[in-house]
């Protein structure tokens, strides 16, 4: 019976991943993977030895792979805000719970912006953000002492483009597993 | 140090204004050739016989676009073939200099009719006055018998026949760069009669690889681009260096323990520590005019404030108190005031304050957003950024909020810096075309003559030295 769960937890998976572009991948790799995925699970093994490739094929829990890939590790901004969205507050939520299933995890928060403003303003603005994040978390029941947080300003952009979408992708707050 | 001061000794002939002084310490009597006295004082005789009523040489450098001055520099004459390599490198770092201010207008030398070694008593004005050059600079170059370079040179008034200017300098032969930049001081300031900002250094940041892993270094270089020199590995992030008055220090962020920390730095020893280590961050630090503090930036709990340090007891006092962001702050060259940006009224916008803190008046009010605001060192001007509708701009605002004029547009520009007599800006730009590598910019504050000054890599954060003592 533990078969039923692959195909929904990969989509899963699959789908959080892809949560920072998820017109394009959502409907293309995602939905391609769990088709080629599901047969190749059911025809080549039995339950348990499946269930014990899975796993170990998955990411160590506690870890940054685990974070990204089953919680997802950022959240994103409006232009010159630190407003937390109710998404980003999902995700913060999300984020909350898997630390409280791995007490011993301590995470720094950077808090970074898209190239749109100038440098010092900008590691002002990535310190607003890190705070926000971190400040919601602590509301939810996560000790202060096990965030830290960190601005980049505009130095560490995710997203190399020169455009509105990869702003948005680099106006970000994104939780590192120290 | 002591080894590359100057010694400068002052010749006024002629036209009878005195140029400024170096400081006092600089002044001494190094060249004791009783014969080149006495050929000083049969040229005093023969200049003062020339005095034709005509107005003075002289550019005004407060009117924007102006006709460049024609000016001859002859290569300094040489009796040694090392010493006559010098003079034509020395008269090419003078011809340089004066040509990329805008001001000037070299004139090529093959045009020259009389050759240096003629020109030893006085030039034979008419050869000069055929080129149609208005200016004539001679020199002459030697090593004397303990190695050091001593340069002589002249400046001339080409259709009055007057002897502007006589200066002669000594130093170690390593630094006849240096020689060229305050000889191109000197022509500068007695031309324009304003400081000239040729004998200065740019620190900024060289930048190298992708941005997302971007290296970036400590870089420093002559105001010409000349003499790099890297003044940290890159292993860890650098941004946003100052120079300190003397130009022997720096004040910058670095990364390098890991949290953005505020650090001083002996760019000569290489010595460095952190100055604001203090929970949170510390960044967008200047020195004070007087040198002994520094006004930086600490962000703790989404929330930056302005505070300044002395650098002597490194007490710390906080002039900013609002939960806004206030940051990149400056002082006004009196020491007095504050100039700082803030989003306390909704949007990041330029503030002037006492230097103690408080009194805050907001100074821009056109539209987008404004920052990184720098004090003029005349005190009459406050550059900035600013970006409106997905364009960037270089600008200049009087201190009353009156005034703003914008000189350079692009994708992005950013952090101006000023030349230190206030007349010029630098700033780095990242184009449309190529908007992953910046690139140093500098332009006039009239808005005139803007220029790429090349580096061996990409650069930003510029920051112009005062005049190096």
């Amino acid at each position: 019976m533990r078969i039923k769960w692959i195909v929904p937890l990969a989509a899963l998976v699959i789908l959080a991943a892809c949560e920072s572009t998820p017109e394009e991948t959502a409907s293309t790799t995602g939905e391609g993977a769990t088709v080629q995925e599901a047969p190749a699970v059911v025809e080549t093994a039995p339950v348990e030895t499946d269930i014990s490739a899975v796993d170990a094929s998955g990411p160590i829990p506690g870890t940054q792979e685990d974070l990204v890939q089953n919680v997802g590790d950022r959240v994103f901004f409006s232009y010159d805000s630190a407003v937390l969205s109710p998404e980003a507050r999902q995700t913060l939520e999300r984020q909350v719970e898997w630390m409280k299933l791995f007490p011993s995890v301590v995470v720094t928060i950077e808090g970074h912006c898209d190239e749109r403003g100038t440098r010092e303003y900008n590691l002002a603005l990535g310190e607003r953000r890190a705070s926000a994040v971190k400040n919601y978390m602590s509301a939810l029941g996560i000790s202060p002492g096990r965030l830290t947080t960190i601005s980049y300003g505009k130095e560490r952009p995710y997203a190399l483009g020169h455009n509105e979408e990869g702003w948005q992708l680099n106006r970000r707050g994104v939780s590192v597993v120290n | 140090m002591t080894d590359t001061r100057f010694e400068v000794d002052e010749r006024e002939r002629g036209a009878g204004r005195v140029i400024g002084r170096l400081p006092k310490g600089c002044r001494r009597l190094p060249w004791r050739l009783g014969g080149a006295l006495a050929l000083l004082g049969a040229l005093a005789v023969l200049v003062g016989v020339v005095q034709p009523a005509r107005a003075e040489l002289r550019i005004d450098i407060t009117r924007g676009q102006v006709e460049p001055l024609p000016i001859a520099i002859a290569d300094f004459y040489g009796t040694t073939p090392e010493t006559t390599e010098l003079g034509a490198r020395l008269a090419a770092v003078i011809a340089g200099n004066l040509e990329r201010s805008g001001l000037f207008r070299p004139i090529d030398s093959k045009a020259f009719i009389q050759k240096p070694e003629a020109m030893l008593v006085q030039p034979r004005f008419s050869d000069w006055r055929v080129i149609n050059a208005q200016a004539l600079v001679t020199g002459r170059v030697r090593l004397d018998a303990g190695g050091r370079l001593r340069v002589e040179f002249r400046l001339w008034d080409v259709f009055s026949e007057v002897h502007l200017l006589g200066l002669r300098l000594a130093s170690i032969e390593d630094a006849w760069r240096r020689v060229g930049h305050k000889v191109s001081d000197a022509i500068y300031e007695r031309l324009t009669g304003e400081k000239g900002y040729f004998d200065t250094r740019i620190v900024y940041i060289s930048e190298t690889g992708p941005a997302n892993e971007r290296v970036k270094r400590l870089a420093l270089m002559d105001q010409d681009g000349e003499n790099l020199r890297y003044l940290s590995g890159g292993q860890h992030l650098v941004l946003t260096p100052r120079f300190s008055p003397t130009a022997q220090e720096i004040t910058y962020l670095s990364y390098e323990r890991g949290q953005p920390r505020v650090y001083l730095r002996n760019i000569d020893t290489g010595q460095h520590e952190v100055l604001g280590d203090f929970p949170g961050m510390t960044f967008a630090p200047r020195f004070s005019p007087d040198g002994n503090n520094v006004i930086m930036t600490l962000a703790r709990n989404g929330n930056s404030e302005i505070y300044e340090m002395d650098l002597r007891t490194r007490k710390i006092a906080q002039l900013t108190r609002n939960p806004a962001i206030d940051t990149a702050p400056s002082y006004s060259p009196d020491g007095k005031d504050v100039v700082f940006e803030s989003d306390r009224g909704g949007s990041q916008q330029i503030y002037v304050m006492r230097r103690e803190g408080g009194g805050a008046r907001r100074i821009t009010f056109g539209r987008g957003r404004y920052g990184t605001p720098v004090w003029s060192p005349r005190g009459d001007l406050i550059a900035f950024t600013k970006s409106n509708r997905g364009r960037f701009f270089i600008g200049v605002i009087r201190p009353d909020g009156t005034g703003e004029r914008l000189l350079s547009e692009e994708f992005l520009v950013e952090g101006p810096t000023w030349a230190p007599n206030g007349r010029v800006l630098m700033f780095f730009r990242q184009g449309t075309r190529n908007p992953d590598s910046a690139e140093l910019v500098t332009i006039d504050v009239t808005g005139h003559n803007e220029r790429i000054l090349f580096t061996a890599t990409a650069a930003s954060d510029p920051a112009w030295s005062p005049l190096i003592p």
